[in-house]
């Protein structure tokens, strides 16, 4: 039984024990390990197979999914047949989908910029707080991320109008005379994303900046650098790894964004994640929203591979 | 002790005003009589009377509730036997596979994920509705409840483990007696974590809908897409304090808890 068996160094990597420390070991792995293919992966494969199908007038909207691929009259070629690339052709054809992507790139990406421009300063100065502090800052900074994402987004409505609280601010303090035209442009989108995400931006960043060794500083001041100088050589440099992390975190879901853009920009803030819901919803093209699920996903492949292979690193070394 | 700097203070008052003040205004505005939300009438608290007697309103948020609370215990136990799985097991076959799978989630595009297992669910021939949103939502949170378990393990000691089980514990009893108290903080945050994406989600329960199952976020995106409605920031400011002094209590819990556990330590240390 377990009970004599040497204790081994690292525990349950070891060979089973006993059969029922297998069967445990199996369960452990297998419930979650099960629920994540039928629900993530074949879903995933769903989308691939109907991005290649033909949408026809009927419900649900495209052509079935399993009936020739389990039909087994049907040979390989007949398979391959059914499947074509006719909805990419559409996409790539269409200068709509083709802006789609890259106003969404560009306004994730100037949006991420402007996070970090705005993150690092507030994530600096909670990592240089008296320590007594830094978890009270931390959890400020947490709280408005667990307040739901819809309800942050729907506050800026209010105050980004035409006839809203920014506008009557500045025109009561005299500075413009007739409101700022904010509401439904790709600026208020901007602004939505800087807000929505800045939580993320400022963690990753701040536990990169707190861990910094205070030395290192006094001595490039030692060394005669200005304090702008050695922040620009020591400090920035050795909070890379939270700066990287922090954008990914930022970029990678703007990139996909839907609630923001449907709700603070305009008919001409053309952003994938709304277009795919679009012509899910209004259009009930489903192959083709599955393409464009798909091409999205091509896009974000690479920063997503290399954000998880850092965060498995940083899991694997203990933090 | 190093001094404040000036520059540090500035930027942590900027900062936090930018964060909290859209949120304080939207709770101010809640309690305005008038119906715009820039032109401040006088205090009253008739939205909160009206959003109460909102039958569609209340109807999405017990769905949401129901939703969160069975999702979010579901995907607490997936998820923290995927942390055990990813922690205690770095060899097994499909490894690799699976890790993806735990963090893919986390920084997959909602909007994907929402088709994705749509799409599911018709193939199956699967009916929408309460069900496909509370599937759904296992789903995308068991990965957060994942990673947060799974940072407490990664510092966990072993050799407590080692000392039950050669004291002729099984595994399993292991397991209940020793290592689930230890996470228990880490397990029950991550549980908090789970129900609040639950209620929080729009996107993937849109997708996965079916007649007869609007959760609030839904509820509260069609209303506000024309506009300000003083009803709606009646109800986001319930919901906002629910969930603040959750976060809060919880805080102080895990504080104290580790608290108590550094007294504990030091004590056994002194004795030895």
């Amino acid at each position: 039984m377990a009970g004599l068996a040497p204790p081994t160094a690292g525990g349950g990597n070891a060979a089973p024990a006993s059969s029922q420390n297998g069967w445990t070991q199996r369960i452990v792995i297998l419930v979650p390990y099960v629920w994540l293919l039928v629900f993530f992966l074949i879903p995933f494969f769903i989308v691939l197979k109907i991005s290649l199908s033909e949408q026809v007038r009927a419900a649900p909207p495209y052509a079935p999914v399993f009936d020739i691929l389990t039909d087994p009259a049907a040979t390989t070629l007949e398979k391959l047949s059914m499947l074509g690339l006719g909805n990419f052709g559409r996409i790539f054809s269409d200068t709509l989908y083709i802006e789609a992507y890259l106003t969404s790139v560009v306004i994730a990406g100037i949006s991420t910029f402007a996070t970090l421009l705005i993150g690092y300063p507030i994530a600096y100065g909670m990592a240089r707080a008296p320590r007594e502090w830094r978890a009270t800052l931390l959890m400020m900074v947490i709280l408005p991320f667990w307040t739901s994402f819809l309800i942050r987004v729907y506050a800026w409505i209010g105050i980004l109008a035409d006839e809203g609280l920014l506008n009557n601010v500045l025109m009561g303090l005299g500075l413009i005379d007739e409101p700022l035209h904010i509401m439904s442009t790709n600026y208020a989108v901007m602004i939505g994303i800087v807000y929505s995400y800045l939580p993320f931006m400022i963690l990753p960043l701040y536990s990169a900046l707190e861990k910094m060794d205070d030395t290192l500083l006094e001595a490039a001041q030692d060394l005669g650098c200005t304090p702008f100088k050695s922040f620009w050589l020591v400090t920035f440099p050795l909070s890379l790894p939270g700066v990287i992390a922090g954008c990914f975190l930022v970029f990678i879901p703007a990139v996909g964004e839907f609630v923001i853009p449907d709700l603070l920009g305009g008919s001409e803030t053309l952003m994938i994640g709304r277009t795919l819901w679009e012509e899910f919803s209004s259009n009930t093209d489903w192959p083709l929203s599955a393409a464009v699920a798909i091409l999205l996903l091509l896009l974000l492949v690479v920063p997503i591979v290399i954000f998880q292979n850092q965060q498995a690193k940083m899991q694997e070394s203990g933090r | 002790m190093r001094k404040v700097s000036l520059f540090n203070v500035a930027s942590l008052t900027f900062g936090f005003a930018f964060l909290y003040l859209p949120i304080l205004l939207l709770v101010m505005y809640s309690f305005n009589e008038g119906r715009s939300a820039a032109v401040w009438v006088g205090w009253s608290t008739k939205w909160y009377v009206s959003a109460f007697n909102n039958g569609q309103l209340m109807d999405a948020a017990w769905v949401t509730i129901r939703v969160a609370l069975m999702s979010a215990t579901v995907a607490t136990v997936l998820g923290t036997a995927a942390a055990l799985a990813l922690t205690r097991y770095t060899r097994f076959r499909g490894r690799l596979l699976f890790s993806g799978m735990i963090y893919a989630p986390l920084v997959m595009p909602e909007v994907i994920t929402g088709l994705s297992l749509l799409l599911l669910f018709v193939a199956v021939d699967f009916e929408r509705g309460f069900w496909t949103i509370t599937l759904a939502h296992i789903t995308f949170t068991m990965c957060f409840v994942a990673v947060v378990v799974q940072s407490r393990l990664v510092s966990f000691d072993m050799s407590l483990e080692e000392a039950a089980q050669d004291l002729g514990c099984t595994p399993f009893k292991t397991f209940f007696l020793i290592t689930l108290p230890i996470i228990m903080p880490a397990v029950v945050s991550g549980w908090m974590l789970a129900f609040t994406l639950s209620i929080d989600d729009l996107v993937i329960s849109s997708f996965n809908t079916g007649p007869g199952a609007t959760t609030l976020p839904m509820k509260i995106y069609s209303d506000v897409r024309l506009g300000v409605k003083p009803e709606i920031n009646a109800v986001c400011t319930i919901l906002i304090v629910i969930v603040s002094m959750a976060v809060i209590a919880a805080s102080i819990m895990t504080k104290r808890q580790e608290m108590e556990r550094q007294r504990a330590e030091k004590l056994a240390m002194a004795q030895t």
